[in-house]
C-alpha cells in the first residue's frame, strides 16, 4: 500500500465532487438540524464508494465543505478509523483476520498461503493492482474462523487451500460464493444445529 | 437443555428469511401497540422483573438503566436510544447474526424501549464491517415503515417512532458507549467522563441509552410471554433468562446457541459445540466471555457455570458470553501476546496509562513468548497491568491488562519454564 494521508502525494486528484447529491442529501438528512457532522462517517464511505475504494484529500475537503467543519476536522476522523483507505488500494481489498480466536483455527497458514500465492507481504499491492493484503482485527465472524473479509464480503470456514482457489477466482471475474465456504448455515454447528429441530427439519438441514 | 419452545431467537441461523412477512410468522411485531398503551411504567415494571441484565458485557440490569431516563415533559429536550451494534469484541459474533437473521426483533424491540424511555428516535450503530448486516437491517427498515410499524403512529400505538442506522469505520473503542456517541456525532471514536452520565447529557447533550442489539432484540418476547417467564430461565433472579453464546477456537462444532444463562461450561462445550478437539482432556483454558475475561484452566472449566455472578466468583466475567476454547497445542503464551496486540491496536490514545500501557504489555509479552525475559520480569508485568488498570477514562485499559493477569494468574509456571528454557539454550 502507498503511505496513507500524504496529502500532497502525485496520486491526489485535484478535484472530487460526489456524483450523487441525492445520497449527500438523504444522508445529511438522518440527523438532526444543526447536526450535520454527524453525516461525517457515511459521507466518508460514501466517497470511498465513488473512488475505487480510497477517499482523496479532495473529497475530504468537499466533506468538510458540506458539513460546515473546518478540513482538518475531516481529516481527524478519517485518520482514526481503519477502514478509510486514504492511499489507493487494489481492486480486492483482502483484511485477513489474525485475532486470537481466528489464529487458534489457523489465520496464520491463511496469510501464508495469501503471500506466497500473490508474492507480496502483509500491507502490500500487487503489480497489477488487483489484490492488497493486510491483516486487520477481529471481525466479528469467530465461530466461522478463519475468515477474510474481501471489499464488502465475508469468506469464512476458510483452508488455505480454499483461500488460493478464491483468489484465482477472483483474478479470473468468476463469481465465489460469499460467506461460509463449506456451505453450513451462518453460524450453526457445521453438521447440523443442536437447537431448533422444527425449524431445522422445515429447512431441510437436520 | 433449554427447551426449542422458550428460545426467543428461532431464526438465528437463517433458515427463514429476515423480511417482516417471515418475522410476522414467527410472532415478530404481534400486538406491539398493545403493549404501549399499557403506558411506559409498566413496560419498565415488565422489563425489571424479567430480571434481564444488559447483553452487551457489563451486565447491568436493564429495567433499572432505563428508570434512570428523566421524564420527557420536565426534561425538555429530545429523548435518543442508542443501539450498540458495535459487535468487535474478539470472540463475540452473536449481534451478527441478531442483525441479519431477525432485524425486526431489533426493530421492534427498538420502538417499544424507546416509547419506554420518552425517545421518538433510535440510531444503530452497527460496526462498519458488517456491510451485509447493516444493508439486513435498513432492508428490514424501510419494510416496517411501509407497514406503518415506524413513523407517525407507530404500529398504531399513538406513539411516533423513527430508526435510523449509523455505519462505524472500523474501531473496537466504539463499542465504548460515550465513545460510540463521539462517533456518532461526528467526532473521533474517544470516550468521554463521567458524569455526565449518557442518561442526563448523552447524544448531542440530550437524555440518551445506549443498550446492546441482543438486549433490545429480546425485548418484545420479554413483553409478549412475561417478566415471569424470562426470570424463571437460568440459575436465579440476578442470572435470568436466555443468553446467546459464541463457542469458538479448538472445539469439533464452533457455533452460536441460544441457552439458558448459567449453563454449565462444560454442558456448553460438549452438547452444542461437539467437545473440545480431541477429548476433554485435550482441553487447556478457556476464555469464558469474550477476549477482556481472564482466561479460566481446565480445572475450573469442569465446574463452573457460565453466567454473570458464577463467573466473577473465580475471577473472571460473563462478558459477551464468547467462549475461546484452546486445547493443549496451544501455545498459551502468545495466544495472550496476541489479545495484547489487539488492545494496543485499538487503544484511542487518550489517556496516556493506555496509551502507554498497551504498548508496554505488547513487547514484554512478545519477549515471554520466546521466554527471553527474567523470572522477575513476570512481577514486572503483572505491575504493568496493575498501572494501567482502573487509571483511564474507559475499561479498554482495564480490558487489556485483565487477559494478561488471568496468564500469569493460571500459567505462570509455563511463563518460567520457557525462560529456563530460553536461558539453557542461550547459554
Amino acid at each position: 500500500m502507498k503511505k496513507p494521508f500524504d496529502l500532497k502525494a502525485d496520486y491526489q486528484p485535484e478535484k472530487f465532487t460526489f456524483k450523487n447529491k441525492k445520497a449527500v442529501q438523504e444522508i445529511i438528512a438522518r440527523y438532526p438540524k444543526g447536526r450535520q457532522r454527524s453525516a461525517v462517517m457515511p459521507l466518508l464511505d460514501l466517497a470511498q464508494r465513488q473512488n475505487e475504494n480510497w477517499i482523496p484529500r479532495a473529497a475530504m475537503d468537499e466533506i468538510a465543505e458540506i458539513i460546515g467543519q473546518p478540513p482538518i476536522k475531516v481529516y481527524e476522523v478519517a485518520t482514526f478509523y481503519s477502514m478509510y483507505n486514504l492511499a489507493p488500494v487494489g481492486k480486492y481489498l483482502i483484511q485477513l483476520c489474525g485475532t486470537t480466536p481466528c489464529w487458534l483455527c489457523g489465520s496464520a497458514d491463511i496469510m501464508k498461503s495469501c503471500e506466497q500465492h500473490l508474492g507480496i507481504h502483509n500491507g502490500e499491492t500487487t503489480k497489477d493492482n488487483l489484490f492488497t493484503l493486510t491483516e486487520v482485527e477481529c471481525l466479528g465472524a469467530c465461530v466461522n474462523a478463519p475468515m477474510v473479509q474481501i471489499n464488502d464480503d465475508y469468506y469464512e470456514d476458510l483452508t488455505a487451500e480454499r483461500m488460493v482457489e478464491i483468489l484465482e477466482a477472483l483474478a479470473a471475474g468468476k463469481d465465489v460464493p460469499v460467506g461460509s465456504q463449506t456451505g453450513r448455515k451462518c453460524s450453526m454447528a457445521c453438521s447440523g444445529p443442536t437447537t431448533l429441530e422444527d425449524q431445522a427439519k422445515k429447512a431441510g438441514v437436520a | 437443555m433449554l427447551a426449542d419452545k422458550d428460545r426467543i431467537f428461532t431464526n438465528l441461523y437463517g433458515f427463514e428469511s429476515f423480511s417482516l412477512k417471515d418475522a410476522q410468522k414467527r410472532g415478530d411485531w404481534d400486538k406491539t401497540a398493545d403493549f404501549i398503551k399499557k403506558g411506559s411504567k409498566w413496560v419498565v415494571e415488565e422489563m425489571m422483573a424479567s430480571g434481564l441484565r444488559g447483553r452487551g458485557g457489563a451486565g447491568f440490569p436493564t429495567g433499572m438503566k432505563w428508570s434512570f431516563m428523566p421524564d420527557p415533559e420536565k426534561s425538555g429536550k429530545p429523548h435518543y436510544l442508542v443501539v450498540n451494534a458495535d459487535e468487535s469484541e474478539p470472540g463475540t459474533c452473536k449481534d451478527r447474526d441478531v442483525l441479519r437473521n431477525e432485524p425486526h426483533k431489533l426493530i421492534e424491540g427498538c420502538l417499544l424501549a424507546g416509547f419506554a424511555m420518552g425517545a421518538h428516535t433510535a440510531y444503530i450503530y452497527v460496526r462498519g464491517e458488517f456491510y451485509n448486516e447493516a444493508s439486513n437491517v435498513v432492508k428490514a427498515i424501510k419494510e416496517a415503515y411501509a407497514a406503518g410499524l415506524l413513523g407517525k403512529n407507530a404500529a398504531g400505538s399513538g406513539w411516533d417512532f423513527d430508526v435510523i442506522l449509523h455505519r462505524g469505520a472500523g474501531a473496537y473503542i466504539c463499542g465504548e458507549e460515550t465513545a460510540l456517541l463521539n462517533s456518532l456525532e461526528g467526532h473521533k471514536g474517544q470516550p468521554r467522563n463521567k458524569p455526565p452520565f449518557p442518561a442526563m447529557a448523552g447524544l448531542y447533550s440530550c437524555p440518551t441509552t445506549i443498550n446492546n442489539v441482543e438486549t433490545i432484540a429480546v425485548v418484545p418476547t420479554i413483553l409478549r410471554r412475561g417478566g415471569g417467564w424470562f426470570a424463571g430461565i437460568g440459575r436465579d433472579e440476578k442470572n435470568a433468562g436466555t443468553k446467546l453464546f459464541c463457542i469458538s477456537g479448538h472445539v469439533e462444532q464452533p457455533c452460536n446457541v441460544e441457552e439458558a444463562m448459567g449453563i454449565p461450561l462444560q454442558d456448553l462445550i460438549e452438547k452444542h459445540a461437539g467437545g473440545v478437539r480431541g477429548g476433554w482432556d485435550n482441553l487447556l483454558a478457556v476464555i469464558p466471555g469474550g477476549s477482556s475475561t481472564p482466561m479460566l484452566p481446565k480445572e475450573i472449566c469442569e465446574t463452573v457455570n457460565m453466567d454473570f455472578d458464577s463467573l466473577r466468583e473465580v475471577q473472571s466475567g460473563l462478558g459477551t458470553a464468547a467462549v475461546i476454547v484452546m486445547d493443549k497445542s496451544t501455545d498459551i503464551i502468545y495466544a495472550i501476546a496476541r489479545l495484547a496486540a489487539f488492545y494496543m491496536h485499538e487503544s484511542c490514545g487518550q489517556c496516556t496509562p493506555c496509551r502507554e500501557g498497551t504498548g508496554w504489555m505488547w513487547r514484554m509479552m512478545q519477549r515471554m513468548v520466546r521466554g527471553n525475559a527474567t523470572v522477575e520480569e513476570i512481577d514486572m508485568l503483572l505491575e504493568v497491568t496493575k498501572e494501567v488498570e482502573g487509571h483511564t477514562i474507559c475499561a479498554l485499559g482495564d480490558a487489556a491488562a485483565w487477559p494478561i493477569q488471568g496468564l500469569i494468574r493460571h500459567f505462570r509456571p509455563e511463563m518460567e519454564r520457557r525462560i529456563m528454557e530460553y536461558r539453557k539454550a542461550a547459554a
